[in-house]
This record gives structure tokens, C-alpha cells and sequence, in this order.
């Protein structure tokens, strides 16, 4: 049977049959880097397109739809422009860093990658605080944002990435709140033992009031993290500053906004691993016959689908909400959404040692 | 850190115009907001010097175009008045009609891009859809969508299309289905409130002495509607509330204009099925001279009550004209309403002032 | 009738006749005088100065001032005759009337009147090297401004 698991499986004999266990490793990172890297241009391909066919659609309106059949080389089309541009430094740039800074953001998309599993067996790297090693490296693009915005020599660029910044900072705790919850019930910081436990059902129903409440504190501070909207304002259109990319152009702009869509991915696939139970198919309890037949449906399928859904959830916030200001924006945090998250922890870790879940 | 001065426009990625505003910040916390005008500034007064008047009325359109056949309608009634001309029944009827229309039409542009304003860009696209209906109607009975030279001295330039009323009621049917719509999608919206609720608050005494009128005076709960003080055409035959509210913030403002929708449709549904059967023009004379002296007639347009002011010696053109435009006195207020307030309630305030600049710098 | 309570304030004002609303003619040094009392009396109360605009009569220039009251629901017009036009001088009104500010600044744009003690008297419309006072009945300006 074609999965991913028989791929990885097959290609790792082939190539020890062959290399010596050095170039055998050597070889798969090579062609690890090479998939991730894939994997980044055609994401940001597809959810830069979807979000512009769904935003349409939500409008009234058609969205792209002329490059390519039904619009689909639109991207592609995007992205050529971008690179053929002309990149421009300010004067009394810092160059160093800012032409450092989308990398840095870059990176700390590309290895939040890793502990991800795809697929039954088809994580690139399982390590056992998988889940720390995730909040640990999400907080590296905060430090490429202040970097873009320092280095750019314009105030307008500070201000929006000292907004930025602080918001960024305040929503990771809520994110992380929401986070340890569910490790709670696990009982362990590794990924695949994560969802191996949900193997009963996932934990968002399982979990009952507090998973739900956790969900959607966690749902709320990845938008604020990823600076989608309604909480955009550092860089929303119709206020003044057009945010810390004020000054990229061309390929390194190319770069910040393909780092977006891309952590929006991420954050997703994370919150789909942790409440919808990452790969694993929908199971109810002790139904074999039912969990069977959801068996036949492919792993890889599970997990994609739940992370788009979950990104089709971020993206309709966008066109719905208006945009909160700042100080609104960082007193929901500070004053709601921090205490909820931390008498839900207690809430949890109580319903976790007396065993009142499903 | 010292005071950072920062300059808004003239270009907007939004729909209000050509307004330049230089604005003094100190951190995030706005100090003083100097609006710079005349970048469309056409000279319009000088201008009508050299117009008849029967000419003079279709410059007009091109100040406040979202309320074009209301405009027109004023400068219509300031000839009548000099020429103490008489307009059929059917005429004025049929003038009201357009007026309330155009007022709709207005007020659904300004609740999209208020909206847009504030961060939620899907109800643009909803307003515009409605808007369509509007200038369809416009555009069957008058040629035009925008700038309708329609009015005359003495009633209307010609009949209505034999479908006028039947698209009109449609219209209602179909619009008063999406009214309803946009109090869920919008107006009970928290994250909407928090952003309109006490900013850009307005006394009621600031309010008259800046010279504000329309919705911005009327949220502020100053009596000022012009249909209700010195009604004009049919405006004394129909019942309609004045919408008022006491609060003077910017969500008192969105209120009122939501409330005068209300009241439009209610006034349009007590005329449409009523249209007497008569002129639609009054006979007049070819060339119209004014009498010498002074006349002013004020109207209420979407933005608040718009003058005119004709000074006459007697000949075919006027030897002075003044254009009272609502938007200038609203603007004088907008420093005294942003003072204090953080930079992101700048735009929610300008979005619910509902400034056209074209009116303001004619 | 509110007419007494004006001649009593200012004995030199003229009233015209067959008018839409009571009109004054004062002389342009009367106007500070009259503008506070008519804010200021309690049966008068013109708080809403609706239009504020001027009028270039050739050898004179006047102001316009139209005034209702919200109280009263009374209205009148103030005309207040400038002699001198190489040097027309007016009190502003500023701080009565806040809406005064700009329409002043409108009327110094376009007709050269100067108002004293006005807080910021600029150009409003034009820019600030322009030559000129457009709405003049004398203004030439062979560029822009065709004569038919």
C-alpha cells in the first residue's frame, strides 16, 4: 500500500543497502531539506491562493481566476513578479541585518517542521520534549520582526514592529497556557505519544469543557501570533504605517510574506496535532467496527484535512471581524485571556488526576 | 521624544477623498489634527458667476456627489423661491422620492467604507451591492448613476420611467431583508462597538458652536433636521422621526444614520404608491432673471443641512453665490473631537464624520 | 420684537426692508460689540452661526454673517459694511462662534479680508505663495481664468 510511511521505509533500505550509514544519513538530510523546502513553495502557493478565493467568495465576487485554469498559476505569477523586482536597501540601512532579518523568520518556520508528523510514522525528527522544543522555536521570529524594523531607518517600520513585537510576546503565554493543557492529559511532551493517547478519540472531545476552552484560547492567540486578523493592526492597510516590512521589496518581501502563510500552516498543523488528534482517524471509543472503516481513509489525508480546515477558520476570521486597537488588542490578552487560560490549566489538571474524562 | 508629525493623505486607502491631514502625536496619543484643503478646490462660486440660472444647478452634483439629486434640489427651490415659481404636485412628489433614494444610497457608502475603516472589509462589498440596485433605478429614470442633472426650476427635466415604481418597491423588499443583516453582521458586533463607543465624543453645545449639522449634530442631540424645521416640496405631508441620540460618539453617529435609513424607507413606502398624475415641470420662462436682493434656502442633504446663498442685481447670472457645504463645518470639529484619542480612533472618527471632500473644498 | 433689542445695542444699524429674514447693515467696527451680545442675551441666544461668507460690491466689501438661534428658532443676517478695500479690517469672531475659525480663514483666502486677533489667519484653499484674491471682482488672471 502506498503511504508515506512504505516510502520512507523503502527509500532508507535502498539507500543502506548501498551507502555506508554515514552517506546513508548524509544523503537523507539532503533529501529531507530538499522536501521541506518543496513543501514551503507549494504551500505557500496553495494557501496564498486559497486565501484569495475564499476572501472572494465571502465577498460576492469571483477572486482569481485567469492565469492558469481557473486562475490556479496565479501565485506562480505572484511570485515571479516579486522576485524580478528590484530589491532596495534605505539609505542608512543597517544592511547586516536587514537583509538577515526575513531569514531569520524563515528559519524559525523551516525548523518548526521537524517534530511535525505528516503522516502514520512520518515525523522528521521525534524528539521527547517535541512540544517544548515547538514553543521554544516559535519564539525566534519575534527577534527577525524587531530586527526588520530596527534595521529599516525609518520610524514608521519601528513602530509597527515595536506593536508587533509586544503583541507577539503577550499571546505566545496564552499559546502556551493552552498548550500544556493538553499535555496534561497526555502525561508526555513527545508528539507521537500525543496522538498515539487519541487513539480513543480526539482529545477536543474528549477533554469536554476544558479542551473546548483551551481550543479556543489556543485558536485566538495563533491569530494574534501569526498578526492575522482582527488583530492585524500593525500592519493593516487604512492605518498609517504599513507595519515592519514598510521597506522590503522584491525577493526579501517575497520572503516575509511566504513566512506568513507558512506559519499560519504551522500553527495550525499544531493545534490540529494537539485537540484533532494530528494524524489519527476520527475514532469513538471503543467502536470497532466504526474505527475501522475510518481506518481506510489515509493518514496523510486526516492530517491535511484538519489543517485546513483549521486554516479556513483563520482565514474567515479575517473577513468577518473588524480590527481591534492595540490597547484593546493587548487587554484581552493581558486581562481575559491569560487568568481564563490559567483556571483552565487548574480546571485540567484537576479532571486529569481524578480521570474525569472520556 | 518630542512630538512626531505625521501627515494622513492626501491619498486614502479608503474612500474619503483628498484630505490632508497633518497630525502631532506624542507616542500613540493624537495632540492636534490641522486639516490642509484645496487639493480639489475648483472655484466653484467664481464660477457660477458666469452661469445662468438654469446652468448653475448641475455644478452642484460635482460638489457632494453622494447626494447629487439632493444638491440639485436646493439650487432648484432658491430659483423657485426668487421667481416665485408654483411646482406641481407631481413634480415635488417625485423629487422627494429621488432625494430619499439618494439618501440610502449615501448612507449605504458611507456604512461600507466606515466599516472598512474599522478593519472589516466584507461589508464594503455588500454596501456597494445595494448601492447598485439604487443607481440601476437612477440610471433607468434620470441617464445617469452619479451625477444626475435631473432637477430643474420649476419641477423635473422629465417623467419618470413607467417602471420607476415598480423598481422602487422591489428595491424596498429586497433591501429592507438586508437591514437586518447588517445589525447582526456589524452593528452588534463587540469587537465594532469597542472600537465606536466613546471616541470622538462630541458635546451638544460644541456641536452648535462648530456649526455641525446632520447625523454628527444629531448624535450629539441637537434638533436640527431641515425636513422637520423648514420643510420643504412634500416633506410637511409625509410622518418621519428625526433620529437623535445623546451620547455624541461615534457609535451615536452610525445609530442615527442607521435610523435615517429607516426613516427614508418609511417615507419612500408613504409616497411611492401616492404619485399624482399632473406636470412634472412647471411652465416657465425661457431666460430666468432673479430679482435684486438676497435669498437663501437651506436643504437637508445625507452629510447635514446644505445653503445656498444668492446674491442678485438683477441680471441673468448671480452676482455672488455661496454654497453653505455641510462637510466644512463637520471637519472645524474633527481636531476638537480627536484631541486625546489614540492614532486608530483617527480613522474610526473621519469614517463617521462622512466627509465627501469635494463638498468641502468645492 | 427682536429689532428693538438690536437698535438699542447698535443705534447705527440699518434694517432693510421686504427680506426673508430680519437683515442689519452695521459699519464693520460694530461687529466685535454686536457678535457678544447677540451670543450672550438671554432672549436673542444666536448660538448657530450658519453661514459666514463675503460680498464684493466694487468700491466696498461686506460680510455676511447668517445666525440662528436653537433656542428661539429666530433667525437673522448680519451685513457688515468693510469702506476700505486695499485694507479690509474685521474683528474675528473666533471665540464665540467656534466654526468662525475656518470660514474666516475661507474669507481671507478668497477676498483678503484680514481679521484681527484670529488665532491662525492663512490661506485655506489656495497655496500659500499665491498672488491674489480670486472671488475680487478685480482679480485678473489671464491663465487661468477665461472670460466669455
Amino acid at each position: 500500500m502506498i503511504s508515506v510511511e512504505n516510502i520512507s521505509k523503502g527509500i532508507h533500505r535502498t539507500l543502506s543497502d548501498h551507502l555506508s550509514p554515514m552517506f546513508t544519513t548524509l544523503t537523507e538530510l539532503t533529501i529531507v531539506g530538499i522536501f521541506v523546502l518543496t513543501l514551503f513553495a507549494v504551500l505557500g502557493l496553495v494557501l496564498v491562493f486559497m486565501e484569495r478565493k475564499v476572501s472572494a467568495y465571502m465577498q460576492i465576487r469571483l477572486g482569481p481566476n485567469r492565469v492558469g485554469y481557473k486562475g490556479l498559476a496565479q501565485t506562480l505569477a505572484d511570485t515571479i513578479k516579486l522576485v524580478v523586482k528590484e530589491g532596495l536597501t534605505p539609505n542608512g540601512a543597517d544592511k547586516f541585518l536587514f537583509n538577515l532579518a526575513p531569514f531569520i523568520v524563515m528559519f524559525g518556520a523551516m525548523l518548526l517542521m521537524a517534530p511535525i508528523p505528516f503522516a502514520r510514522n512520518s515525523q522528521i525528527w521525534d524528539l521527547n520534549i517535541g512540544v517544548l522544543y515547538i514553543t521554544a522555536v516559535s519564539s525566534i521570529s519575534v527577534i527577525g520582526i524587531l530586527m526588520a524594523g530596527w534595521s529599516s531607518n525609518n520610524k514608521y517600520s519601528l513602530l509597527g514592529a515595536m506593536r508587533s513585537g509586544a503583541q507577539i510576546v503577550s499571546y505566545e503565554l496564552s499559546a502556551g497556557l493552552a498548550i500544556i493543557s493538553i499535555v496534561v492529559l497526555t502525561g508526555s511532551l513527545k508528539i507521537s505519544e500525543i496522538i498515539a493517547s487519541q487513539e480513543t478519540g480526539w482529545w477536543l472531545f474528549r477533554g469536554h469543557i476544558p479542551a473546548l476552552i483551551s481550543f479556543v484560547i489556543f485558536i485566538i492567540a495563533v491569530t494574534a501570533e501569526t498578526n492575522r486578523a482582527p488583530f492585524d493592526m500593525a500592519e493593516a492597510e487604512s492605518e498609517l504605517t504599513a507595519g515592519f516590512h514598510t521597506e522590503y521589496s522584491g525577493m526579501r518581501f517575497a520572503l516575509f510574506f511566504l513566512a506568513e502563510y507558512v506559519n499560519i500552516f504551522i500553527v495550525c498543523a499544531i493545534g490540529a496535532t494537539l485537540f484533532l488528534g494530528g494524524w489519527m482517524p476520527f475514532h469513538i471509543g471503543n467502536w470497532a467496527g466504526f474505527n475501522h472503516l475510518m481506518d481506510f481513509i489515509p493518514s496523510s489525508i486526516w492530517f491535511f484535512g484538519k489543517t485546513f480546515f483549521l486554516i479556513f477558520v483563520i482565514m474567515w476570521f479575517r473577513w468577518t471581524f473588524p480590527r481591534l486597537r492595540i490597547d484593546q488588542l493587548l487587554n484581552l490578552e493581558w486581562k481575559y485571556l491569560l487568568p481564563i487560560g490559567m483556571f483552565n490549566l487548574l480546571l485540567m489538571t484537576i479532571i486529569a488526576i481524578m480521570g474525569w474524562y472520556f | 521624544m518630542g512630538d512626531l508629525i505625521i501627515n494622513v493623505g492626501p491619498q486614502h486607502p479608503s474612500t474619503h477623498g483628498v484630505l490632508h491631514l497633518v497630525i502631532t502625536l506624542n507616542g500613540e496619543t493624537v495632540k492636534k489634527v490641522e486639516p490642509h484643503l484645496g487639493y480639489i478646490h475648483r472655484s466653484i462660486e467664481k464660477m457660477c458667476e458666469s452661469l445662468t440660472y438654469r446652468q448653475f444647478i448641475y455644478v452642484t452634483s460635482r460638489m457632494d456627489y453622494l447626494s447629487s439629486h439632493i444638491n440639485n434640489h436646493a439650487c432648484a427651490l432658491i430659483v423657485e423661491k426668487g421667481l416665485q415659481i408654483e411646482v406641481p404636485q407631481r413634480a415635488q412628489y417625485i423629487r422627494v422620492l429621488l432625494d430619499e433614494l439618494t439618501r440610502i444610497a449615501s448612507h449605504q457608502l458611507w456604512w461600507g467604507a466606515m466599516a472598512m475603516d474599522v478593519g472589516a472589509i466584507t461589508p464594503f462589498f455588500h454596501a456597494f451591492r445595494e448601492r447598485e440596485v439604487i443607481n440601476d433605478i437612477m440610471e433607468q429614470t434620470c441617464g445617469a448613476r452619479l451625477t444626475m442633472n435631473f432637477m430643474v426650476p420649476g419641477g423635473c427635466m422629465y417623467d419618470i420611467h413607467p417602471d420607476f415604481v415598480k423598481s422602487v418597491k422591489d428595491f424596498m423588499a429586497f433591501f429592507r431583508s438586508k437591514l437586518s443583516e447588517y445589525d447582526e453582521m456589524v452593528t452588534n458586533n463587540p469587537i465594532f462597538q469597542a472600537r465606536m463607543k466613546d471616541v470622538g465624543v462630541i458635546s451638544k453645545e460644541n456641536a452648535i458652536s462648530y456649526g455641525c449639522s446632520g447625523p454628527v449634530a444629531r448624535a450629539a442631540g441637537v434638533v436640527c433636521d431641515v425636513r422637520k424645521l423648514s420643510p420643504y416640496d412634500v416633506y410637511s405631508q409625509v410622518n418621519f422621526e428625526e433620529a437623535l441620540e445623546t451620547e455624541g460618539d461615534c457609535f451615536a453617529r452610525y445609530k442615527v444614520r442607521m435610523k435615517e435609513m429607516n426613516e427614508s424607507m418609511r417615507i419612500i413606502d408613504q409616497l411611492i404608491d401616492n404619485i399624482p398624475e399632473g406636470d412634472f415641470q412647471a411652465k416657465t420662462k425661457a431666460v430666468l432673471k432673479l430679482p435684486k436682493g438676497d435669498y437663501y434656502t437651506n436643504v437637508e442633504t445625507a452629510r447635514g443641512d446644505f445653503g445656498v446663498y444668492i446674491v442678485s442685481e438683477g441680471a441673468t447670472t448671480p452676482y455672488r453665490i455661496k454654497f453653505r457645504s455641510p462637510g466644512f463645518c463637520n471637519l472645524s470639529a474633527l481636531d476638537h473631537m480627536t484631541r486625546g484619542s489614540k492614532i486608530g480612533d483617527l480613522v474610526a472618527i473621519m469614517g463617521s464624520l462622512d466627509l465627501v471632500i469635494p463638498d468641502i473644498d468645492r | 420684537m427682536i429689532q428693538e433689542k438690536l437698535l438699542s445695542i447698535c443705534p447705527a444699524a440699518v434694517f432693510e426692508e421686504n427680506t426673508q429674514w430680519p437683515t442689519m447693515n452695521i459699519d464693520s467696527a460694530e461687529w466685535r460689540k454686536l457678535a457678544e451680545a447677540l451670543k450672550n442675551e438671554n432672549d436673542l441666544a444666536f448660538d448657530y452661526l450658519f453661514c459666514v461668507t463675503c460680498v464684493d460690491w466694487k468700491t466696498h466689501l461686506t460680510m455676511v454673517y447668517h445666525l440662528s438661534s436653537t433656542l428661539h428658532r429666530h433667525t437673522i443676517v448680519v451685513k457688515a459694511k468693510i469702506a476700505d478695500r486695499n485694507n479690509a479690517i474685521i474683528d474675528s469672531v473666533y471665540n464665540i462662534w467656534a466654526t468662525a475659525e475656518l470660514n474666516e480663514r475661507e474669507a481671507y483666502d478668497l477676498f483678503g479680508v484680514h481679521f484681527t486677533n484670529h488665532p491662525d489667519l492663512r490661506r485655506l484653499f489656495l497655496s500659500e505663495d499665491w498672488v491674489g484674491f480670486p472671488l475680487r471682482k478685480d482679480y485678473e488672471d489671464p491663465i487661468n481664468m477665461i472670460k466669455l
